[in-house]
């Protein structure tokens, strides 16, 4: 399988010279259709992964592949979900997906005249996501839960191959978190899009990736690759499972390290 | 229980009854009275007539003559009896007021969203405006007259200089505390700077460019009746500092008074357009 990002050996300095190091000698590879999660202790630079992914930072040493090309401007075959969800306050949840379709250059020509097509389908992906009948309110007559799933259909409903998700459910209480979990988890099945996954949560990571990467605090690179042995369709009484809590444990065991190697 | 201890006679428990009924008859007639008054929506005016008793009374009790401070009576009669001139000179007022406003909205809003455009001009103009602002606009009249001469155009000028330094400022600030994971997340499919402003840089302003109007048209008022008072043979500043020459105190009241209602309805203008635009801001008081 073909690599759609490819991460190799890429140093990122925040400031000048003298700044910070964000990441350093980090290389990672990530296959089309694949879900990785990149977890690690605070600070070790997995939002600057995720910048660096998009093409909003350009690394000053290294190379960043996506799609087979070197990425040197921002990347609009990427979608993007992050912890706060960031709806438009002043335009109902609907329109609110719709946005990227107006950013977009492929499809913010033929918005005008297909809006029908895009209405319909950002309807499709409320329906998946459980919004089935909230397109017409409000982002802030929304529940925390409800805003973070209309922000996943915002980010997948220009069809990116890739989906970049920083922490998305990390505001969320429990329940509503494995619910989310199971959505992502069905939206990666049916639509065979790439998923980095940044999060703090390790059984979330375990719960969804095919592959976790264990990053290193500050300058961030990765200290180890995991593939996930959990056979798909993975129910959530998995993660109640003794193979799984071992997974868990052994990645907890390796962050722990890595805190206290810094 | 034992409080009645021996049975009640059919006579007093009928009076008794009698009674409640007539209380709760009573108590009910009383609670509907108060629930058909909209005390909330009372209340602006009855604190205005009571601020004019108030007033009428002190005046009376300490004997003021009508040239210190004429009751509001006085002022009363004698917005009826200059009429003419003070309906005259309100509407100049309104004018040259309304007219500084509307250049004042146009250039803050444009200057705003230029300011906020980039972190380089907001360094650079900020301090300048500052500046500018701390400025007291009455020191500008004299100026005004010798490139304008005197009359509506340095009251146009001076109401618009005096407002449009809140709009400037509030369209700048609106535009420059987009959250950054917004941008992102647009940045991150090709949107343009441009792109940015219109789909959330703007829209997002909105608010603070609404919530600027009220603070604006109040100032608005200000230059212009300052303006009129030191420079010019129109307006209700002109009109009061004349009758204040000719020791006409209650026609100076009459057009503190005209000013405070034209300030009032202005105002009230203002806060009815930013309901209506931005109602979307205002989703605590709006929430189903």
């Amino acid at each position: 399988m073909a690599n759609l990002v490819s991460i190799q050996d890429v140093d990122m300095r925040y400031g000048g010279a003298q700044g910070t190091l964000a990441v350093s000698g980090l290389t990672l590879d990530v296959a089309k259709g694949e879900f990785a999660a990149v977890v690690g202790p605070s600070g070790c630079g997995k939002s600057t992964l995720m910048k660096l992914v998009t093409g909003l930072h350009i690394p000053q040493k290294g190379h960043v592949i996506v799609a087979e090309k070197q990425v040197t401007e921002p990347v609009s075959i990427v979608g993007m979900a992050f912890q706060n969800p960031t709806m438009l306050p002043w335009r109902t949840t609907l329109e609110n997906i719709l946005l990227p379709l107006e950013i977009v250059e492929k499809h913010r020509k033929r918005l005008r005249t297909h809006k029908k097509e895009y209405i319909e389908k950002a309807e499709r992906l409320l329906e998946i996501v459980g919004l089935k009948g909230f397109g017409s309110k409000f982002p802030w007559q929304l529940s925390g839960g409800m805003q973070q799933r209309a922000n996943l259909c915002r980010a997948l409903i220009h069809e990116p191959e890739l989906l970049m998700l920083d922490e998305p459910f990390g505001a969320l209480d429990a329940f509503t978190r494995e619910e989310l979990w199971c959505v992502i988890r069905d939206l990666h099945a049916a639509q065979g899009v790439t998923i980095v996954l940044v999060t703090h949560d390790l059984r979330e990571a375990v719960f969804l990736a095919d592959k976790i990467f264990v990053m290193s605090s500050r300058p961030g690179r990765v200290l180890a690759e995991h593939q996930v042995p959990f056979a798909r369709p993975r129910d959530i009484n998995l993660t109640y499972e003794n193979a799984f809590n071992d997974m868990v444990h052994k990645l907890h065991a390796e962050i722990a390290n890595a805190r206290v190697a810094a | 229980m034992t409080i009645f201890a021996e049975p009640i006679d059919p006579e007093t428990l009928a009076r008794v009854e009698e009674s409640d009924r007539r209380i709760a008859e009573r108590l009910s007639s009383r609670t509907t009275l108060v629930d058909v008054i909209d005390w909330v929506k009372l209340a602006p005016w009855l604190y205005t007539i009571a601020l004019f008793v108030i007033w009428e009374l002190l005046v009376l009790g300490l004997g003021m003559s009508s040239t210190v401070l004429p009751s509001p009576l006085e002022v009363f009669a004698s917005i009826i009896q200059y009429w003419g001139p003070i309906w005259k000179n309100s509407l100049q007022t309104l004018y040259t007021t309304t007219l500084g406003f509307m250049l004042a909205v146009v250039a803050g809003l444009l200057l705003g969203l230029f300011i906020g455009w980039s972190k380089t001009i907001y360094a650079g103009l900020y301090p300048l405006m500052i500046g500018f602002n701390a400025i007291p606009k009455v020191a500008l009249v004299p100026i005004l007259v010798i490139w304008f001469g005197i009359g509506t155009v340095p009251a146009v000028l001076t109401a618009f200089l005096i407002s449009f330094f809140p709009i400037v400022v509030n369209v700048a600030t609106g535009l420059a505390t987009i959250e950054p994971e917004t941008e992102d997340v647009l940045r991150a499919l090709g949107a343009k700077k441009m792109d940015i402003m219109l789909k959330v840089g703007i829209p997002r302003s909105m608010p603070y460019f609404f919530g600027s109007l009220k603070i604006a048209i109040t100032l608005a008022f200000v230059g212009s009746v300052v303006s009129e008072t030191v420079a010019s043979n129109y307006g209700l500043g002109n009109m009061m500092s004349s009758a204040q020459s000719q020791f006409n105190v209650p026609l100076v009241f009459a057009g503190l008074l005209m000013l405070a209602v034209e300030g009032i309805a202005m105002y009230a203008l203002m806060a009815f357009l930013e309901r209506r635009m931005t109602g979307w801001a205002h989703r605590s008081t709006m929430g189903q």
